[in-house]
């Protein structure tokens, strides 16, 4: 079975204890992402408060900690409006197809490490797909359809400029993104999640260089900015240009659908986080207390996720910080860095790290071959710029 | 990297300290000579100061007073004088917290709140009658549903008119000519204009 090929937990006879800890870990992936969400968008309001100088929200429970919960309950309760002009069967069923694909892709996330549950052994993560990050591409690439099917059905026009926005942004970005992973992949040489991260386990604070931001730090880089803006965050927000395009995509949306495609904007974002403390930062991997016993509780269930809760707030924490510094970019801006920068990048990034593992394994010279693979990509790079058009000179001929 | 240096400027920002304060529960201290909504006074004795001469009406420049005097009943007076304020209507959509009314009432039956925080729904309620603007009897102003007095704001009114002397006389500077108001007694005069 393709589900269960990592988790020792599917390996042995299906019964129904294994069924029952699959039911319990999907609602706990679940809750814990719902909960991550709501906190998250209070500490994001809490954080761009401090950088702003305002105290933030404060009324809703302590420190204001449950004012999105409060949003939420609110958005229920509105009315909802539906635009005549809309498809209704389309317009209905986009939000949920936003929402569905940001949990998805969550589930390949390996949050803890193996631990045993009644028994059974089992990681501390919902599937272990042997192609988890190919599927992680694909949900991402899923996602798309519910801002565009939502754009599209919505028959106004505002939406519809947000959503044509939106999937030429994500597209344009979905390329960076993928050859980003890929930068990580050739050196990991697998496309389990779980795998990745075992390859990053804690052994001692040598273990730190074995962590991908290391040996692939160009790869972090252009994965964390193609992340951002594959997520529509800030500096990126083209999608929902409050100046341009009212809302953007979800112009037409209200109430508790609204609500659904913000959950999924920041269910993303969580994700992604994720997904770059899985490739890059070792996951749950880090110290464990060395003075409890390494097969106790502690040690095994809470500390890795410590770990990976830890690492994932840290990201958090930098995407509230670009919300709150970085102005929008210009749309030719956005398609610039995306085509002109990321991309080639990544290429070349992807070939010179291809070189040194093909040149380890075939004992190659590499202070001969990965300068020669640098300056080959560079140049058909500089063949590619050459034989661009020049901006200044289509505007000439368009005027 | 001075592209960059906004980041900086964020993070510095997030460890100074905050400049909003939390306010409906904690208000700042309001100016001394706050200007807000009117209040009509009384004397000790619960007579009524307005004596209906329509100064403020007069010289109101956003025409918001509407003041309609009448003889004091022989039996009842309402104010100590001749003539007492018979009709008495304040209109917050037009008022601009001018403070010329409060100026030119001779007998400083109409002075100013601290009270600014008042909203109103509909035309009807914006338009303050006698009856909502007149003191109570323990010469607070009366409150109304759609104001927000959350302390403070009633216990200093007036005290514009105590920098100046009466008719404006150099001589009688810093001299209180004024009963106390009900409820408030007799304050300080201010200092003048001429220190």
């Amino acid at each position: 079975m393709m589900l269960g090929a990592g988790d020792p937990l599917l390996s042995g006879k299906i019964d129904l204890t294994v069924v029952l800890i699959v039911i319990g870990k999907t609602v706990a992936v679940f809750a814990f992402l719902l909960v991550a969400v709501m906190l998250y968008i209070w500490f994001m309001r809490k954080v761009i408060a401090d950088m702003a100088s305002r105290v933030g929200p404060d009324t809703a429970g302590p420190w204001g900690i449950l004012q999105s919960l409060a949003d939420g309950i609110k958005l229920f309760f509105k009315e909802q409006s539906v635009p005549d002009s809309a498809d209704r069967r389309v317009f209905f069923l986009a939000p949920y197809i936003s929402l569905m694909t940001a949990f998805l892709a969550f589930s390949i996330i390996p949050i803890g490490g193996q631990v045993s549950i009644a028994g059974h052994q089992t990681y501390l993560q919902l599937a272990d797909l042997p192609i988890g990050i190919l599927f992680l591409l694909a949900m991402s690439g899923l996602g798309l359809y519910g801002v565009m099917l939502a754009g599209w059905s919505s028959g106004s026009k505002y939406p519809l400029l947000g959503s044509v926005r939106a999937s030429a942004q994500m597209l344009s970005y979905e390329a960076a993104f993928g050859l980003a992973i890929v930068g990580v992949l050739v050196q990991a040489e697998t496309l389990s999640t779980r795998a990745i991260v075992e390859k990053q386990a804690w052994t001692g604070v040598g273990s730190l260089g074995t962590w991908y931001v290391i040996p692939a730090f160009v790869a972090f880089v252009i994965f964390l900015i193609s992340a951002i803006a594959e997520t529509n965050h800030p500096p990126f927000d083209l999608v929902e240009a409050e100046q341009e395009l009212v809302g953007g995509f979800h112009t037409e949306y209200t109430g508790i659908r609204f609500a659904i495609f913000y959950l999924a904007e920041f269910m993303n974002l969580i994700t992604m986080s994720a997904i770059a403390v899985t490739l890059f930062l070792g996951g749950p991997a880090g110290p464990s207390l060395g003075f409890l016993s390494a097969t106790g509780p502690i040690n095994t269930w809470l500390m890795p996720v410590f770990w990976f809760i830890a690492k994932v707030m840290v990201l958090l924490f930098g995407t509230v910080w670009l919300r709150a510094s970085l102005p929008r970019l210009r749309y030719d801006q956005l398609m610039d860095l995306g085509w002109k920068w990321l991309i080639e990048l990544a290429f070349i990034w992807v070939m010179v790290s291809g070189v040194i593992i093909v040149g380890r394994n075939e004992g190659w010279n590499l202070i001969a071959v990965v300068p020669l693979s640098l300056l080959g990509g560079l140049g058909i790079l500089g063949v590619l710029r050459a034989s661009m058009p020049n901006r200044s000179e289509l505007v000439e001929e368009i005027l | 990297m001075a592209r960059f240096s906004g980041f900086g400027v964020t993070f510095k920002q997030m460890f100074k300290p905050r400049i909003t304060g939390f306010y409906p529960k904690e208000k700042r201290e309001k100016p001394e000579r706050f200007h807000g909504r009117h209040v009509l006074n009384r004397y000790e004795d619960g007579m009524e100061k307005c004596i209906g001469c329509e100064l403020c009406a007069g010289v109101c420049p956003a025409k918001c007073i509407y003041v309609r005097g009448a003889d004091n009943p022989a039996d009842s007076p309402v104010s100590p004088g001749e003539r007492f304020g018979f009709v008495y209507e304040i209109n917050y959509l037009r008022c601009i917290h001018c403070d010329m009314c409060v100026e030119a009432c001779p007998t400083e039956a109409i002075t100013e709140t601290k009270l600014f925080e008042f909203s109103f729904a509909n035309r009807a309620d914006a338009i303050y009658t006698k009856d909502e603007l007149l003191v109570d009897d323990e010469g607070r102003a009366k409150r109304q549903p759609w104001e927000l007095w959350l302390g403070g704001e009633d216990d200093k009114t007036s005290a514009w008119m105590r920098a100046t002397s009466s008719s404006g006389d150099a001589d009688y500077e810093g001299r209180v000519n004024w009963s106390g108001e009900l409820g408030f007694g007799v304050r300080e005069p201010e200092q003048g204009q001429s220190l």
